[in-house]
Parts: structure tokens; C-alpha cells; sequence
């Protein structure tokens, strides 16, 4: 689905933010971008959502970039729109008919479990709440790609895994690719089927580590093994 | 409760100001040129209602025309400044320039190139150049102020120029934009005013003209009237933009909401 070859980039302020950062994606595939705050995490989703450009190396698609759906950090929702015309945003720009818009923001509504408040306001709804609306936003264009940068890092830590929960049945439901960006050696741990580990800046990719299956639960011996693992990976990185 | 008292508190305030003013007139003998008392400026407003309601309508209309040119003039150089960074950079200092000059040194100059047989597209000029400055920088404040996010998911998602400027960057000015326009209601009465004492005598027909023809006759109680009107139409145009900014943000923004008790 993604591969990135040596890609480098430059901020305008002089900081170098990648170097010949490489890895591939391949379609259906639950991927984490894990790596010290800084290392340039963000840099690469928002290369691969087309959103900067790079300095160097290159990216490909197996066609043209796909679908994709984009989850902030932040809710990132339009405070003066409910949660429907927040979810409706893709289909308006992309001027699906207003009845058909409705119908599909309404369903990706409910399936991240908002059934009943579409026409609640963003300060009338809890922060996991606020983020679910993002997530059914990313959703209801029906894309390809689901880039996720840091989606729950600022959620409690029994609505993160509420979310990381139904973050895995979307992406089984709908056969999405997922990019995860995260610091959090849990959560890469229980969610992805690899974990791409990062150095500090400028970010290159340090280790690739494949998960066995078996995950079924955070507290599982194979969840736990692969944070062992993911966490070894981290600590030399850092040390590199 | 909170809602009554913040109507009856300032009425007990005014009444026992009149009250004072009132007794104070009567009780030094204060000759009427001099300073009325309240029951006087009554009498001649009263005297003088269908001249003073003919004048206060001449100055609104040219308020509410003035206000009206800023609006649009405002929020259409505000988009232009958001589209264009070149455009701003050269078009803003001059902006800057137009409200830093007092109005009074320009005022005449519009008046003579406008002439005095259209006084009126006058003096609703000079009040356009007063008000035009808050709307500018609210708007243009309030459209740079959008989520650099969302207009990144925008683009994501394909937007045109013309879709982010709709979606995103006209309600998130919307508060600012209110804001601007409420400073600029006042300021809209306040250019209108100036600019008719500036016209002066024989062209102008609004309250001001009134305020400088009543001093000149010493009539000072109906200048008294004048004023009080004037000051009462400021209060009524800022209460409806407030109304306005109120129905606008109610369901959404901070400004206009009321914490949980």
C-alpha cells in the first residue's frame, strides 16, 4: 500500500526532522510509528497523507495515493457545526448530495458508538467523545488508508483503550490499512501486527518488529512479550 | 433575579441623579442657559419631538449606510488580505494610515470632492472611514485565526480555496468579526456626528446639527435633548449587535455561553 524510500525532510527553520527514512506498508496492515517525542513521527503521516512534500527519497502508492482518512492528535472538530455536519465535513467538500451525506455520517456516527448524539455540539461532548466524532469523521469518507497520529494520547487512560478497542474492530470490519503514530509501547503492542521503531531526530526507521498473533487482551503473555521487545527496541534506539 | 437587578440597579442609579440634578437647578437657581434641569429637557423634547425624530432619523440612516459600506468594504478586504499574504503586506500599513488620521483633518477634503449638493453620500463616507478599521481587524484577525488542522484536513479532502474560506475560515471569524462590528456600530454614530458638524450649517439635518443649532441659540435644553437622544441611539446599536453576536455564538462559543452553576 505505502513504500518510502530514503525519504529526508527539512523544516524552513533548519531543522531536520527526517533522513532517509524507509519502510512499506502493505494493504490491510495494522502499522505503528513508534518513537521519542520530537523524532519526526508526525512528519512522516502528514508526508504520506500528501499534506508536506520531501526533500529527498520518494513515496509510492501501488495506483494513485488512496482514499484516506486523518485523525489528530486533537479532536480537531469545527466548534460552531454538531456532530453529524463534523462527520458530513469529507462528503461536503467532495459535494456528496446533502440526504446520502447525512445517511453515511449518521452511520459512521454509530458505529463509533454516537447513535443519538448527532446533533450534539463538540462542548456539549467529553473528550473521548469528541475524539470518536474524529474517528467516524476519518471514517465516513470510506477511505483506503486511516492515518492515526496520536489519536488517544490525551484521553484517560479507560477511554483510550475503550477506543483502541474499537479502533481494532473498525479496522477488521472494514479491511482499512492503518498507520499509528504513538509513544506508547502498550498500545503499539496490543494494536499493531508491526511495530517500526524510530530513532530521535532527524527519524530513520531503527527496527521493524513483526508481532506474533495471540494478542487478545492487554494483559496477555504475548502482549506482554511484545512490549519487552518493542520497549529493547526503543531503549537502543534512543541510545543510538 | 441576577436579570432584574441588572435592569433595576442602573434605573435607581439614574433616578436618584435626576433626582439630585433636579433639586440642585431648582435649589442654586441655576439660570435654564446655563443648565436645565431634567424636567425642562423633558418639556423640550417633547416641545420639539416630530424635529428631533426627523434629525434622529438623518443620522441613522447615515449610521446604519455607514455601517453597512464598513461591513462589506471590511470583511471583503479581510478575505482579500486572508487569500493573498502579497496583498496584505502592501495594502495593510495604508489601512493603518486611514484610521491613525483624524477624521476631522480629512473630513472637509471628502466634502469638497463629494460636494455639498450630495452632503449625505458625504458624511456616509467620512462614517465609513471611522468604522471601516475594527471590521478590517477583526475579520482579518479571525480568518488567520483558523485550526491550522482542519485546513490541512480541507486539503486533505480536496477543498478549494473558495470551500476552506466557507467551511472554516468565515465561522472561525465569526466571533472576531461580531466583536469589530460592535466597536464599529458606535464608531458608524460617531462619524456620522462628526462629519455633520463638519458640514455645518445649511446642508446637514441630523441630531448634530441640531446639537450646534440649539447651542448657537442657547436653547440649551433641547441640546440637552439632542444629546440625550444621540447617546440613547449609541446604547441601542450597541444592544443590537450585541443581540446579534448573542443569536450567532449562543450555541457555540465561549464568549457566549453561561458557565454550569
Amino acid at each position: 500500500m505505502i513504500t518510502a524510500k530514503g525519504i529526508g525532510k527539512r523544516f524552513a527553520n533548519g531543522t531536520e526532522a527526517l533522513r532517509d527514512l524507509s519502510f512499506s506498508v502493505a494493504e490491510g496492515e495494522f502499522v505503528s510509528l513508534l518513537g521519542p517525542s520530537g523524532c519526526g513521527k508526525s512528519t512522516a503521516l502528514r508526508l504520506v497523507a500528501g499534506l508536506l512534500e520531501p526533500d529527498a527519497g520518494h513515496l509510492r502508492f501501488p495506483h494513485d495515493r488512496p482514499e484516506i482518512g486523518f485523525v489528530f492528535q486533537e479532536p480537531t472538530l469545527m466548534p460552531w457545526a454538531d456532530a453529524l455536519t463534523n462527520t458530513r465535513l469529507p462528503l461536503d467538500l467532495k459535494r456528496v448530495a446533502r440526504g446520502d451525506g447525512n445517511a453515511r455520517a449518521a452511520a459512521a456516527l454509530a458505529r463509533v458508538g454516537l447513535k443519538g448524539f448527532e446533533r450534539a455540539f463538540p462542548r456539549e461532548l467529553s473528550g473521548g467523545m469528541k475524539m470518536r466524532v474524529s474517528l467516524a469523521r476519518a471514517l465516513a469518507a470510506q477511505p483506503k488508508l486511516l492515518l492515526l497520529d496520536e489519536p488517544f494520547a490525551a484521553l484517560d487512560e479507560i477511554t483510550r483503550n475503550a477506543l483502541g478497542d474499537d479502533l481494532l474492530r473498525l479496522w477488521k470490519e472494514d479491511g482499512l490499512t492503518v498507520l499509528f503514530v504513538t509513544h506508547s509501547v502498550g498500545e503499539s503492542s496490543y494494536l499493531s501486527q508491526r511495530v517500526l521503531v524510530m530513532t530521535p531526530r532527524p527519524g530513520r526507521i531503527a527496527e521493524d518488529i513483526a508481532l506474533p498473533f495471540g494478542r487478545d487482551s492487554r494483559l496477555s503473555p504475548a502482549t506482554i512479550e511484545a512490549q519487552r521487545v518493542i520497549s529493547g527496541a526503543l531503549n537502543t534506539a534512543m541510545a543510538a | 433575579m441576577k436579570r432584574l437587578l441588572d435592569i433595576a440597579l442602573p434605573l435607581i442609579v439614574a433616578m436618584l441623579v435626576l433626582g439630585a440634578w433636579q433639586w440642585a437647578v431648582a435649589h442654586w437657581q441655576v439660570p435654564v442657559y446655563v443648565l436645565p434641569g431634567p424636567s425642562a429637557i423633558a418639556k423640550a423634547f417633547a416641545d420639539n419631538f416630530s424635529s428631533l425624530m426627523a434629525a434622529l432619523l438623518s443620522t441613522l440612516t447615515v449610521t446604519v449606510e455607514a455601517f453597512l459600506a464598513a461591513c462589506v468594504l471590511g470583511i471583503t478586504t479581510a478575505i482579500a488580505f486572508s487569500q493573498s499574504r502579497l496583498l496584505e503586506r502592501t495594502f495593510y500599513p495604508y489601512a493603518v494610515i486611514l484610521q491613525v488620521t483624524p477624521v476631522v483633518a480629512i473630513a472637509p477634503l471628502i466634502l469638497i470632492w463629494v460636494g455639498f449638493e450630495r452632503i449625505n453620500l458625504a458624511l456616509v463616507i467620512i462614517a465609513t472611514i471611522v468604522a471601516f478599521f475594527p471590521i478590517l481587524a477583526g475579520a482579518t484577525l479571525g480568518l488567520k485565526s483558523a485550526d491550522f488542522n482542519l485546513v490541512d484536513l480541507t486539503r486533505l479532502y480536496g477543498a478549494s480555496r473558495a470551500q476552506v474560506l466557507w467551511r472554516v475560515r468565515l465561522p472561525t471569524a465569526l466571533p472576531y468579526l461580531l466583536s469589530g462590528m460592535k466597536t464599529a456600530g458606535g464608531l458608524a454614530l460617531i462619524g456620522a456626528v462628526v462629519a455633520e458638524f463638519v458640514a455645518g450649517s445649511g446642508t446637514a439635518t441630523g441630531l448634530a446639527w441640531r446639537i450646534v443649532e440649539s447651542g448657537n441659540r442657547l436653547e440649551i435644553a433641547t441640546l440637552f435633548a439632542a444629546l440625550g437622544l444621540l447617546a440613547l441611539t449609541g446604547v441601542l446599536i450597541f444592544a443590537a449587535l450585541s443581540l446579534l453576536e448573542w443569536l450567532l455564538l449562543r450555541r457555540w462559543h465561549e464568549s457566549a455561553l453561561s458557565r454550569p452553576s
